[in-house]
């Protein structure tokens, strides 16, 4: 049996770890604010973050595809900026993750930061925190399963998407090819004992992971508003 | 050490309109000592104490402690929550689950260290509060009583101007709350914060209160020293509580130390109570007696167990047709007592306005504060 090209699966984790952290970063402020605004934004904000566990990926796929496409102002303004194209590049599968797995981030937080109740945030606040500091040293540190689960959804999610990634990406090895392509095009051209073992691979790898998850979750203590 | 200066106010003329209720509280509060809030639950306490820290977003008016404004709507100033010099508690004292009590308390200490003028260090709070064996234990480990002690040291230890405390005896139970009281006895006169007391017992409000802000439907229905506001007696529709009991002020004549009783002089009548350990001779005691707890007789009576027997002249009956009983005020000279007897007693004696009365006292509790 040959072993095949492990590219693609660097690829995926690459590709994986960093939406979890772009998100995380833009995710963390959202989830925040839908879970203490009375805007009447609200539902219409959510239902946006909503979207992408709705549509079909082909639909978010072609979307971001002429998005991205140098013809529009976002993809032309990132030739300009960046002397390459976002449709078929790295930074251009990132673009997509992030959108993709979006709610799969904001969700589990938002239902997290709801739980908590206004109690310990007024209680820092009496104590003269600061918003910012109250979020930082009370929300954050209470809301720590909530930071796990979405963390390990997004991530689980990035790494098994597909079509998205094939309407943007394209299939580039080195660039573009992340595991589930890689799987697919292994099938297309029947060489099934190398999709085997990458299937295998991300099969165990996803075991393994959300045991850990598991593990992990119930020895974080629960913090019962 | 001491904010509680004399002269200081709090000043208050807030709104706050949601949902059907609405409050609309004015009043000027010396900041200093232990002024309570006390009203029937859905009397607007609560809405009154979070419009103070700055949580209710609807507040209208103005607020301000010594001149310094926290909210006047009309200037469009409203100072958030964490700039408010106010310590507090909560009811469910909301100590911060991912930290140890050490933790908690440093919460607070860190914050208010560089902010304010007054100066209250960590040992003093833990002393006070008995916290050392508790230091290191997490809040979902503590008993109720616990954690209102360790709630209490971190709000003492935000270094507030202002201490506000949200009946921080509701969730106890009995045990927990005399547990409780010695230290809340104690924290007014140790740490000299001014204190708004949130009470609906008027048990605590009549131990701890030096005077008292009565709420009902949203308005402040009296203000003024606790004696004279707990024995109004047209406040009594508005709180079946308020009929409940009588603040006493008498002065300690001497102790008896074989039968360990100290006797007390009352507008030149004498009492005596289990002995009060805390208090010299002239040194004045709080005593509570609630109108259950007091007889009536028209002679006085032979001798009978109940050691305190005081007399008065009746100076007001309310019957209620619709029960057992009456309601009847006893004039004792600077002090008057309730007592609650049933109409058919009433019947049977005799019993009219300006009858000379004999009270029996069948149980007293007790401020135990010195120097009030």
């Amino acid at each position: 049996m040959e072993l095949p090209e492990l590219g693609p699966l660097w690829l995926s984790l690459q590709l994986a770890a960093s939406a979890t952290v772009v998100l995380l970063v833009l995710g963390t402020p959202l989830a925040w604010w839908l879970s203490g605004t009375r805007s009447r934004l609200k539902p219409v904000v959510e239902a946006v973050t909503a979207l992408p566990l709705v549509l079909p990926p082909t639909v978010l796929g072609f979307y971001l595809l002429l998005l991205m496409s140098p013809r529009s102002w976002l993809g032309g303004l990132w030739v300009e900026v960046t002397d390459t194209t976002l449709t078929f590049s790295f930074a251009g599968l990132l673009v997509a993750s992030v959108i993709y797995s979006l709610p799969f981030m904001v969700q589990p937080l938002q239902a997290a930061f709801e739980s908590l109740g206004r109690g310990p945030l007024e209680a820092a606040a009496s104590l003269r925190a600061s918003p910012l500091d109250a979020f930082l040293t009370v929300a954050a540190p209470l809301s720590l399963r909530g930071f796990l689960t979405a963390a390990v959804l997004t991530f689980a999610h990035t790494i098994g998407e597909f079509g998205v990634v094939l309407m943007v990406g394209g299939n580039i090895p080195g660039k573009t090819r992340v595991i589930s392509i890689a799987i697919y095009e292994h099938v297309e051209t029947l060489r099934y004992a190398e999709a085997h073992t990458l299937a295998a691979g991300l099969l165990l790898f996803a075991f393994v992971v959300l045991v850990f998850v598991y593990v992990f979750n119930r020895r974080l203590p629960v913090h019962v508003a | 050490m001491s904010p509680d200066r004399e002269g200081t106010t709090l000043e208050v003329d807030v709104q706050v309109g949601f949902g059907g209720f609405d409050l609309q509280v004015e009043q000027a509060i010396p900041a200093a000592g232990v002024t309570a809030v006390f009203g029937p639950s859905g009397s607007g306490k609560t809405t009154f104490l979070r419009s103070l820290l700055g949580f209710e977003a609807r507040s209208r008016g103005r607020i301000a402690l010594n001149g310094d404004v926290w909210l006047d709507s009309e200037a469009g100033v409203a100072l958030p929550p964490h700039r408010r010099p106010v310590g507090c508690t909560f009811q469910d004292g909301r100590l911060f689950p991912h930290l140890d009590v050490a933790g908690n308390l440093r919460y607070a200490e860190r914050r208010s260290a560089r902010a304010s003028a007054v100066s209250i260090t960590r040992d003093d709070v833990v002393d006070a509060l008995d916290l050392e064996p508790l230091l290191d234990r997490r809040p979902n480990t503590l008993s109720g009583g616990e954690r209102q002690r360790a709630a209490l040291g971190r709000a003492l230890l935000s270094r507030p101007r202002l201490l506000l405390l949200d009946e921080p005896l509701s969730a106890l139970d009995r045990r927990r709350k005399a547990e409780i009281m010695p230290y809340l006895l104690a924290l007014h006169p140790r740490f000299g914060i001014p204190t708004l007391y949130v009470s609906h017992a008027v048990d605590e409000v009549a131990l701890l209160a030096d005077r008292v802000l009565v709420l009902a439907d949203g308005r402040a229905q009296a203000f003024g020293g606790t004696v004279e506001v707990l024995e109004q007696l047209d406040l009594a529709p508005l709180t079946e509580r308020f009929q409940a009991a009588a603040v006493l002020e008498a002065r300690v004549s001497a102790h008896d130390d074989e039968y360990r009783l100290t006797w007390l002089d009352l507008d030149g009548q004498r009492l005596s109570v289990p002995r009060i350990e805390h208090l010299g001779v002239g040194e004045s005691a709080r005593l509570l007696v609630r109108s259950r707890d007091v007889s009536l007789a028209t002679e006085r009576p032979s001798p009978t167990s109940i050691r305190n027997v005081l007399s008065g002249v009746l100076v007001s009956l309310h019957q209620d047709g619709a029960t057992a009983f009456a309601e009847a005020t006893v004039d004792l000279g600077s002090h008057r007592l309730r007592a609650r007897i049933t109409r058919a007693s009433v019947a049977e004696l005799g019993l009219a306005v300006g009858s000379p009365v004999f009270a029996l006292l069948k149980s007293v509790s007790l401020d135990t504060r010195a120097g009030r």
